[in-house]
């Protein structure tokens, strides 16, 4: 900030402090004009005041903790630009992206500053990185044996994962079950890894209701994809979607098996298995059709460290082995 | 309870009246609201799938008509009273007086209606949108214009010291509900803050905070330093401490909000700061209750046989409670552990239901016989029920709310040996049922104590022109 700002922050602050202790010296003196413990004199309403001293703990407790405030102020930044003398900081403040934030943790390291959400990652790190780096030394195949690491795997599956897949990792409507052996991106360690690393980004169910010909041609679509997985439709819509279900082909293949089938991982579904990422009734999967769907899997490198998504890998892996 | 001759000076007592029956009224409707998403804490579906009776939309409900509505009309009443008789003159503004009631009762229904309704700014305690902040504006100006107006025309040399608070308060309400409030319309129900980011937060605890200090907190002393002294028939204990502790008060609580905003993205500076003055804070605040529980000296044995007066001390040490509880939360190292769990709800009806609802309480006891020419209330027998009642149920209210603030912030941190974190979010809850059950009962509590003082106060209301006859001292 400015100077100018700095300044005023200061005045004002230690303006306030210093006050409260005038006002309290003016206060412990008997200025009153009356004998202390006699009445001012005045009457309100029948009410009337008298003119006892401060009570001496009191008094004294007040001026400990001016005092306390002033100390504070000196050793931590608070009056505008002063730092303070311990040269604390609670986090590198005004970044604005990740390379900024690691090189300010970088920087303030070397300057030996007291920054104390770093202190705090780097001595959890020193804790904790070698247990992640033993588990992931090892494959996740073994991991998913390990009874232990599928239990660390578990507890960070539900502080990072859950609240999209379900503490059950069964899913919910738009995020897919992965406790099934249905996948979209693959269901191998690689695979699963790889999803949780980068994350994902479904080439995109594109709205599908002008290529159709309108709301006709998304009915016999979605009558017959939902035939595909032997699900009761009206015959003429499925037999007039068929011929329409040309245009699907390229993602979810000739006979609607998916991409992941065809060995690409763009995650169009498996439209003959009767799962349903958003939904099975015949009104989802219309909407699906006339309106697409663009579901995203964030990254988590960056977030967890590759050695953490290892385990968690491990435990997802382990949930479609039983 | 015996009253000075008022037949001198023709007090306007009309809107004193109409304040005093609705506080009473919204402090039955404000808790009433209160128990209900209690309950839904526990019982989800008491929300009947209504969009109106969410949680969301009637928590905002409940604070609004607990703050605005029960508090604020306590203040209207008693600053209106206290403002009169410690000035020997009636209420400045003439109809200006009665227009703050009628004001103050549209915004409150405003509120009542389109809180449910979903229209919210989304600030904590300023949910109301623009056009019913203009109003509330517009009343609290003429409110100001009353209550000054009074002050300069008064026949008294000095201004009594309840003044000083309510005036205090007045002011900064003004001042805080103008600055957070300001905003840009978009349509008839909506608008955005003028204010971004961390500046828009620092503005709403700038305002949330000092809505606490000026108006529950400020506000209430004024009506503690008239009717303590009054209901015990005891001198105010020390003048120059209130002197000391008064502006203390007014200028360092205005600089407490940024200790809502501990370890967020607010400059450190400015947490450095809130934090120094919160704790500097904590002496002068109680200098207000030493003040008040010592100028029972003397008249201590009155507290065995006055409910009315139980009230009122028992609300001071309440309040004593909560302003240490306040600066040690202020810490940012406790602060760690106690933010966003249900120890800030605690501490919060610890000041709410012990300090600002029981002066109250006891404010109306004393008040209600005064204006409808009583000298006593229907039943004493009552108060005392409602006394027992309401303290039964915060003591398990602010209990279960400490025990399961505190396990929720261990919970929430505890980490295994491999650095995971111990417990999921959704165990925490789990964890919590047990205590959301126990602070349940304490509100059926509070809200059946209202209930008693309602009928209470119909009783004294009904009775026929001095037929209650005030109780003599034994």
């Amino acid at each position: 900030m400015s100077s100018f700002w700095s300044i005023w922050i200061t005045v004002l602050s230690l303006g306030t402090l210093v006050g409260c202790y005038l006002l309290l010296r003016m206060c412990l003196t008997n200025f009153a004009g009356v004998e202390e413990g006699e009445s001012m004199g005045h009457s309100f309403d029948g009410i009337e005041e008298l003119n006892n001293p401060l009570p001496g703990w009191w008094s004294k407790f007040f001026l400990v903790t001016i005092a306390w405030a002033f100390g504070y102020l000196l050793l931590y930044p608070g009056l505008g630009n002063w730092e303070g003398l311990l040269g604390w900081k609670s986090s590198n403040q005004g970044i604005l992206s990740l390379a900024e934030s690691k090189a300010m943790v970088t920087a303030s390291k070397e300057a030996g500053l007291l920054v104390q959400y770093d202190r705090e990652i780097a001595a959890a790190n020193a804790r904790y990185n070698p247990i992640f780096e033993a588990y992931a030394a090892r494959s996740i195949e073994d991991l998913a044996t390990d009874k232990a690491a599928l239990k660390v795997g578990q507890r960070l599956f539900l502080h990072n994962c859950s609240q999209c897949h379900g503490s059950d990792a069964r899913g919910a409507t738009g995020f897919p079950d992965l406790s099934d052996k249905d996948w979209l991106y693959g269901g191998t360690p690689e695979a699963i890894k790889e999803s949780i690393m980068h994350g994902r980004r479904a080439a995109g169910m594109m709205p599908w209701k002008a290529a159709l010909g309108g709301e006709q041609g998304v009915k016999e679509v979605a009558a017959y994809v939902l035939s595909l997985s032997n699900r009761k439709v009206d015959t003429e819509l499925a037999k007039a979607g068929q011929t329409k279900f040309a245009l699907c082909m390229a993602c979810h293949g000739t006979d609607g098996t998916g991409s992941l089938a065809m060995g690409i991982a763009i995650g169009a579904p498996n439209l003959t298995d009767n799962t349903w990422l958003y939904g099975n009734s015949p009104r989802s999967v219309e909407e699906s059709i006339r309106n697409g769907r663009a579901g995203v899997m964030p990254a988590w490198k960056e977030l967890l460290g590759k050695e953490k998504v290892h385990v968690i890998s491990a435990y997802v892996y382990s949930l479609s082995q039983k | 309870m015996t009253q000075s001759n008022t037949s001198a000076v023709d007090y306007n007592f009309d809107v004193v009246r109409q304040f005093t029956v609705m506080t009473v009224i919204w402090g039955i409707f404000g808790t009433l609201v209160g128990v209900l998403i209690a309950a839904q804490l526990i019982w989800p579906a008491l929300n009947f799938d209504t969009p109106w009776l969410t949680y969301s939309r009637l928590r905002p409900l409940h604070t609004n008509a607990v703050i605005f509505a029960f508090g604020t009309s306590a203040l209207f009443a008693t600053s209106y009273y206290v403002v009169q008789r410690t000035c020997k003159t009636t209420l400045f503004g003439g109809k200006l007086a009665s227009f703050t009631f009628w004001g103050w009762q549209a915004v409150i229904v405003a509120a009542a209606i389109s809180l449910p309704m979903g229209y919210t700014s989304s600030k904590e305690y300023a949910e109301l949108e623009w056009p019913i902040d203009i109003l509330l504006g517009i009343v609290w100006m003429s409110y100001a214009i009353v209550f000054f107006g009074t002050l300069i025309k008064r026949k008294t040399s000095h201004i009594y010291v309840a003044n000083w608070f309510f005036g205090a308060f007045i002011i900064t309400v003004m001042i805080l509900h103008i600055g957070n409030s300001m905003v840009i319309p978009v349509s008839l129900m909506k608008s955005y803050s003028i204010y971004s980011g961390t500046i828009d937060a620092m503005m709403q605890w700038w305002y949330g905070h000092n809505a606490v200090g000026f108006l529950l907190t400020a506000g209430f002393l004024g009506m503690m330093y008239y009717f303590v002294p009054k209901q015990a028939e005891r001198p105010v204990y020390s003048y120059r401490l209130s002197i000391v502790h008064f502006w203390a008060i007014i200028s360092l609580y205005i600089w407490a909000g940024p200790h809502h905003l501990h370890y967020t993205a607010l400059p450190d500076w400015v947490q450095s700061v809130g934090m120094a003055m919160s704790m500097v804070l904590f002496l002068p605040s109680w200098g207000g209750m030493i003040n008040g529980i010592m100028t029972l000296s003397g008249a201590w044995h009155k507290l065995r046989y006055d409910p009315i007066l139980r009230f009122l001390i028992v609300s001071l040490s309440f309040y004593g409670m909560s302003t240490f509880e306040g600066p040690m939360m202020a810490i940012k190292s406790v602060n760690a552990l106690s933010h966003y769990t249900d120890w800030t709800i605690g501490h919060v009806h610890s000041g709410a239901l012990g300090w600002v609802a029981m002066v109250s309480i006891g404010a109306m006891y004393h008040l209600i016989p005064v204006l409808f020419n009583q000298g006593r209330m229907y039943s004493i027998k009552l108060i005392n029920v409602h006394f027992w009642m309401h303290t039964a149920g915060i003591i398990l209210y602010i209990v279960a709310m400490w025990i399961s603030g505190v396990m929720q912030g261990l919970m929430w941190r505890a980490v295994n040996t491999d650095g995971t974190l111990t417990y999921s979010f959704v165990e925490s809850l789990t964890a919590s049922y047990p205590f959301y059950f126990i602070r349940f009962v304490g509100g059926v509590l509070v809200v059946a104590g209202f209930i008693l003082m309602a009928y209470n106060m119909f009783k004294t209301i009904a009775a026929k022109d001095g037929s209650l006859k005030p109780v003599e001292a034994f």
